[in-house]
């Protein structure tokens, strides 16, 4: 039975790797370099290149855009045995990931978990087909760290709810369709129970959006403002005011994600970079400081990679472990910060360069720029601490 | 393979915890340094060999059980919990590699069986300076007739004074060779200290000491590479007990700041201490990882032992160093005294980050095998 198995999946290993062999375009499996190098899809999606119009077209077809997804909201129906193949395939050719969606990684799990049947089948094949670009509406100018604290109200008005308030760090909501939001529902009950999980197109009258501009120069956040805007009951997710279940759900995906769960984009090691930039005396970096910082942080890369893997493994056997998302959000957005911060050190005078000139496209000092807040989105590092304290120590209040 | 013990892995870990615990639990630590630092209870240690683990790495040919290290590293990791002594590390971890790594078929045959049967304890001596460098060996052997002459002097020699024969490395015609020496045999001398953990690690000198040729462990093998072997299964070994170490003292120490109070209210309420206790979490999550891979890796014959050996006495270097330097801290005054035992991790763990390699020399070695 076994052996069959594994036949199996050796043969579907040949045959997924022979599948994109053949159908990725070679210039999909160039690392990501900017934004338009992404495919985001959404109502006014627009490819950048033929080339990323034949790969998500090719992909789409072979239900392979979400393939894990069962095939009646559009997915694959692969195993996740089939699926870790197929994203260690597509990660060896080196084969840029065919569509970047929030409502992949984010809104569809909640979605698949706590939506209707109806729900899930008018929204779920939307976001396999790329149809509607969706945005994330949970934190609010008052409601940062302590997100149970938000106030954007949704009272209800019969057929429909009336929203007022702002969501801020919604990122690319100048982009999107759609927003999955957290709405307060009751003011008269304890801040995490009176919350609710709600969806609502960016095009209803009084939605409005400013980008914020960082500290790297680019905008990828946004502010939004709710003015009085009607949103129809049926866009309720789960059970009112039980949003905030919904909203821990998400987030523990949000924060795997930041943390690099997943990732399937081969980073360059530190230490080949450093052999490339810095002095070398007798086959060894002649900054020795360096050399430790660096095979320092190599060993922790390398480890927390191990580390993914591992819980993942334990996963598999049931043996769950509650809250470990707050630890690979923590540790990893900790290494990236200390990645970007080696390379500015080693990177010398070009990777001060701000603005962009012919030889060299400035990427490093914004890239070190937007790591800081990495440790900042998703709940901050310290946040994340105070979880793992609470819920994985049980630590006493 | 999945990073995760298997069902038998996981019976003998628990097994190995339940004995411990009931045998040998840290308060008898105690009870051995307080009799003169004895090194091991020898009560203690027929428990290991009735239980089978010192037959775990031992290849059934020479009737051991051949259930791999990644069951070795199970007992080490509960032993670091304990702090329990016993000639495990010297004598299976140690020796019983070295000799199962060799192709001397007359001394595998003979003295194998006699290790499992815990009837022999050997201890391996390598170190020659008062830090770890296995690539200065000034020790040499010369082929004299039917027999060696072995001149040189050892430090660092676990439980040497216990052992009944000593594995030597030192030089032969310009290359390492290992050799089985008798304790007892003429011209070896054996000066034992009492260290900070309270183990005994000796000096052992050789002084013209004549040894049978058919005591050589490495014939077609090269020395070298054997050597190499021994130190990379040996400090993932060491990993192990580590481990094991870095999580009873952070447990114990969790326990503590539940329940010590000041200002009316427990101290592990404060969140100067909670994130302390969480990034220590962060870091035993990691720890585990690079111990089970570096086990794998060894039961695999993977070719990147050495890489994953580096790796793991690196991070479980640094780790135990961080996490028995945060329990004495979060003790508070209590901690530094020595009726309470969190103090034994500290001390242990100051012996053990420097045998076969501390964090920087791993961490060194991790740069030179990259190029950089």
């Amino acid at each position: 039975m076994e052996t069959t198995t594994k036949v199996d999946l050796g043969n579907f290993r040949t045959e997924t790797r022979a599948w994109l062999e053949k159908n990725c375009p070679i210039s999909m499996r160039q690392p990501v370099k900017s934004t338009s190098d992404m495919y985001w899809g959404g109502r006014n999606a627009k490819f950048s290149s033929e080339d990323q119009k034949i790969w998500f077209e090719k992909m789409l077809e072979k239900k392979w855009i979400v393939p894990y997804w069962e095939g009646k909201y559009g997915g694959g129906d692969l195993t996740p045995e089939e699926n870790n193949i197929l994203t260690q395939e597509m990660a060896k050719l080196g084969c840029r990931k065919p569509l970047f969606s929030f409502g992949i990684a984010m809104l569809g799990p909640a979605l698949l978990k706590f939506a209707t049947e109806e729900q899930k089948l008018r929204y779920l094949p939307e976001i396999v087909k790329g149809k509607i670009w969706w945005c994330q509406g949970y934190s609010e100018p008052n409601a940062g760290s302590d997100l149970a604290g938000l106030q954007m109200k949704a009272q209800d008005r019969e057929d429909h709810y009336l929203i007022n308030g702002s969501k801020v760090w919604t990122t690319y909501a100048d982009k999107a369709d759609w927003i999955f939001c957290l709405v307060r529902t009751n003011t008269d009950v304890a801040k995490h129970s009176g919350i609710s999980f709600l969806l609502i197109d960016m095009a209803t009258p009084g939605v409005s959006v400013r980008p914020i501009k960082l500290i790297s120069g680019k905008s990828p956040f946004c502010e939004t403002f709710f003015d009085n805007v009607k949103v129809p009951k049926s866009n309720l997710i789960g059970t009112l005011n039980e949003g905030w279940t919904i909203a821990k759900y998400l987030l523990s995906h949000e924060r795997q994600m930041i943390g690099g769960v997943g990732q399937t984009d081969i980073k360059r090691d530190i230490s080949e970079i450093a052999k490339e930039k810095t002095k070398m005396i007798s086959g060894q970096l002649e900054d020795s400081l360096l050399r430790t910082q660096v095979s320092k942080f190599e060993m922790d890369e390398s480890i927390f990679e191990l580390t993914i893997q591992r819980i993942l493994d334990e996963d598999k056997t049931g043996k769950k472990a509650a809250a470990l998302s707050s630890f690979f959000k923590y540790y990893g957005t900790e290494l990236n910060v200390k990645r970007e911060e080696l390379l500015i050190q080693i990177g010398g005078d070009e990777s001060l360069l701000w603005v962009p000139n012919d030889r060299n496209d400035a990427d490093a000092a914004r890239k070190f720029c937007r790591s800081k807040g990495n440790t900042i989105e998703g709940g901050t590092s310290e946040i994340q601490l105070n979880i793992i304290a609470k819920r994985l120590l049980n630590l006493p209040n | 393979m999945a990073l995760i013990l298997t069902e038998e892995q996981n019976m003998l870990k628990e097994a190995a915890a339940e004995f411990l615990e009931a045998n040998s639990p840290l308060e008898s630590f105690r009870k051995l340094r307080d009799n003169n630092y004895k090194s091991f209870d020898p009560e203690v240690w027929k428990g290991f060999i009735e239980m089978g683990w010192t037959a775990l790495t031992i290849p059934e040919k020479y009737g051991g059980l051949e259930f791999g290290y990644t069951g070795l590293g199970q007992i080490l990791e509960e032993t670091g919990k304990t702090l329990t002594k016993s000639p495990l590390i010297s004598s299976i971890l140690l020796s019983a590699t070295a000799i199962r790594l060799s192709d001397n078929e007359f001394i595998k045959a003979k003295w194998l069986p006699k290790l499992m049967n815990g009837n022999t304890l050997m201890s391996f001596a390598l170190d020659e300076r008062s830090y770890f460098d296995p690539n200065t060996i000034e020790s040499t052997a010369i082929l004299s007739d039917d027999n060696f002459i072995i001149n040189g002097a050892k430090n660092m020699v676990i439980d040497a004074c216990n052992s009944d024969l000593i594995i030597v490395v030192a030089n032969l015609n310009n290359s390492t060779s290992l050799f089985l020496v008798d304790t007892k045999s003429e011209g070896v001398e054996i000066k034992t200290d009492i260290l900070m953990d309270a183990g005994s690690y000796s000096s052992v000198i050789f002084k013209n000491v004549t040894v049978p040729a058919k005591n050589q462990l490495n014939l077609k093998v090269k020395g070298e590479e054997m050597l190499k072997s021994i130190i990379e299964i040996g400090a993932i070994g060491l990993s192990c007990e580590m481990l094991g170490s870095v999580q009873a003292a952070f447990s114990q120490t969790m326990e503590y700041i539940k329940e010590r109070q000041q200002f009316g209210t427990k101290i592990g309420s404060y969140q100067g201490l909670q994130h302390r206790a969480a990034k220590l979490f962060c870091e035993i999550e990691l720890s585990k990882s690079v111990v089970i891979k570096a086990l794998q890796v060894i039961d695999q014959k993977n070719e990147n032992l050495s890489y994953y050996a580096h790796l793991a006495k690196a991070k479980l270097g640094e780790v135990l160093k961080l996490i028995s330097n945060e329990a004495i801290q979060m003790h508070g005054g209590i901690g530094v005294t020595d009726d309470v035992n969190i103090g034994f991790y500290l001390k242990r763990a100051r012996v053990i980050q420097r045998l076969l390699g501390d964090t920087n020399y791993h961490l060194s070695c991790i740069a030179k095998q990259k190029g950089f």
